[in-house]
């Protein structure tokens, strides 16, 4: 199996029951068609590996580089490109097209995304800090990291120090969801529980990669 | 979420009628006890409806061996197979949570008039 995950964009969360009549919160990915552009072989490239297009783009916006690019393999531009590193990718070509019944209900499956962007951030926020106590004697201080090091030596805060910031709008995988249902009528994937990032933003969901049923290992 | 009803409309269930808070329902639910399945009635006043589409539920307060019981249904869930209006009652909140206060008399929500 080259391909091993597709591109798709996160529409939102609902719940529908399952077969035991239980609430399942899940969230609907939609993976319209993914086209592979390009084909990696160790002989030309040096390692193998498959490049999959998704993602309808205005052709104005196209660069003549990416156009190029593009029509070498024979497709239509897509909005966004990526690359899947495989052991064999002899066995698809340019123009391949993949949609959402590479996946199977009741499998398990990695999803990546960008999460969502959390601003200027305190630690509890950013980084879980359990900030402090609400009472006590505690004052101005409820939310606050604590000490941040020691005094004279070594005499300055060491680098990546968890502190305030801007937080979230990160690259974040979660490991592991189980897909509830493939509806190849719609295109929608319903993967329990919550993936990385907005409404609308594009996501990789792929074969679970550690552990669990239907994984590559 | 009005982009998310091609898959909630499989879930929504049409034959459910109409009720309101305050109205005494009679909620039949199917209870499955290992292979074989049953029905029990639930009833009780509704206290209150709460969410909107595939997600909303009602909560149910009935009062038994003077203890109050209270227990909340997704009003689209398979696991009911009927609900039954039995009374309307006529009140002036959409949320009748000043009852968990009453007992007896004081509790009586009165019905609506046609």
């Amino acid at each position: 199996m080259a391909v091993t995950g597709l591109l798709g964009t996160k529409v939102g969360m609902t719940q529908v029951w399952d077969e035991d009549n239980r609430v399942v919160p899940v969230t609907v990915v939609e993976i319209g068609p993914n086209v592979v552009t390009q084909v990696r072989t160790p002989e030309t490239d040096g390692y193998s590996a498959v490049q999959l297009g998704y993602g309808a783009i205005d052709p104005r916006k196209v660069t003549k580089p990416m156009a190029g690019h593009f029509g070498k393999a024979g497709v239509t531009p897509r909005r966004h490109v990526i690359e899947i590193r495989t052991e064999d990718a002899t066995e698809v070509t340019p123009g391949d097209e993949f949609d959402v019944s590479l996946f199977e209900a009741g499998s398990e499956v990695d999803v990546t995304g960008i999460t969502k962007g959390k601003g200027y951030s305190g630690v509890m926020k950013r980084h879980g800090f359990h900030g402090q106590r609400a009472s006590h004697g505690a004052h101005k201080v409820h939310r606050a990291p604590g000490s941040i090091g020691a005094c004279a030596t070594p005499g300055r805060v060491f680098k990546g120090m968890k502190m305030a910031g801007r937080g979230g709008g990160q690259r974040q995988t979660t490991l592991n969801l189980a897909v509830e249902r493939v509806d190849t009528e719609n295109n929608v994937l319903l993967i329990k529980g919550a993936v990385p990032g907005n409404n609308g933003s594009v996501v990789f969901v792929r074969k679970a990669k550690k552990g669990g049923e239907g994984s590559q290992a | 979420m009005r982009k998310l009803d091609f898959i909630d409309d499989a879930s929504i269930r049409a034959d459910i009628p109409d009720f309101a808070p305050g109205d005494t329902v009679k909620v039949h639910v199917r209870v499955v006890e290992g292979s074989r399945e049953r029905v029990q009635v639930f009833q009780g006043a509704v206290l209150g409806r709460q969410g909107e589409g595939v997600r909303e539920t009602f909560t149910v307060r009935k009062i038994s061996f003077g203890t109050g019981v209270e227990r909340t249904f997704p009003v689209h869930s398979p696991i009911i197979e009927k609900i039954e209006v039995v009374t309307r009652g006529d009140v002036r909140r959409a949320k009748l949570y000043y009852l968990r206060d009453r007992r007896g008399k004081a509790a009586k929500i009165k019905e609506k008039r046609v």
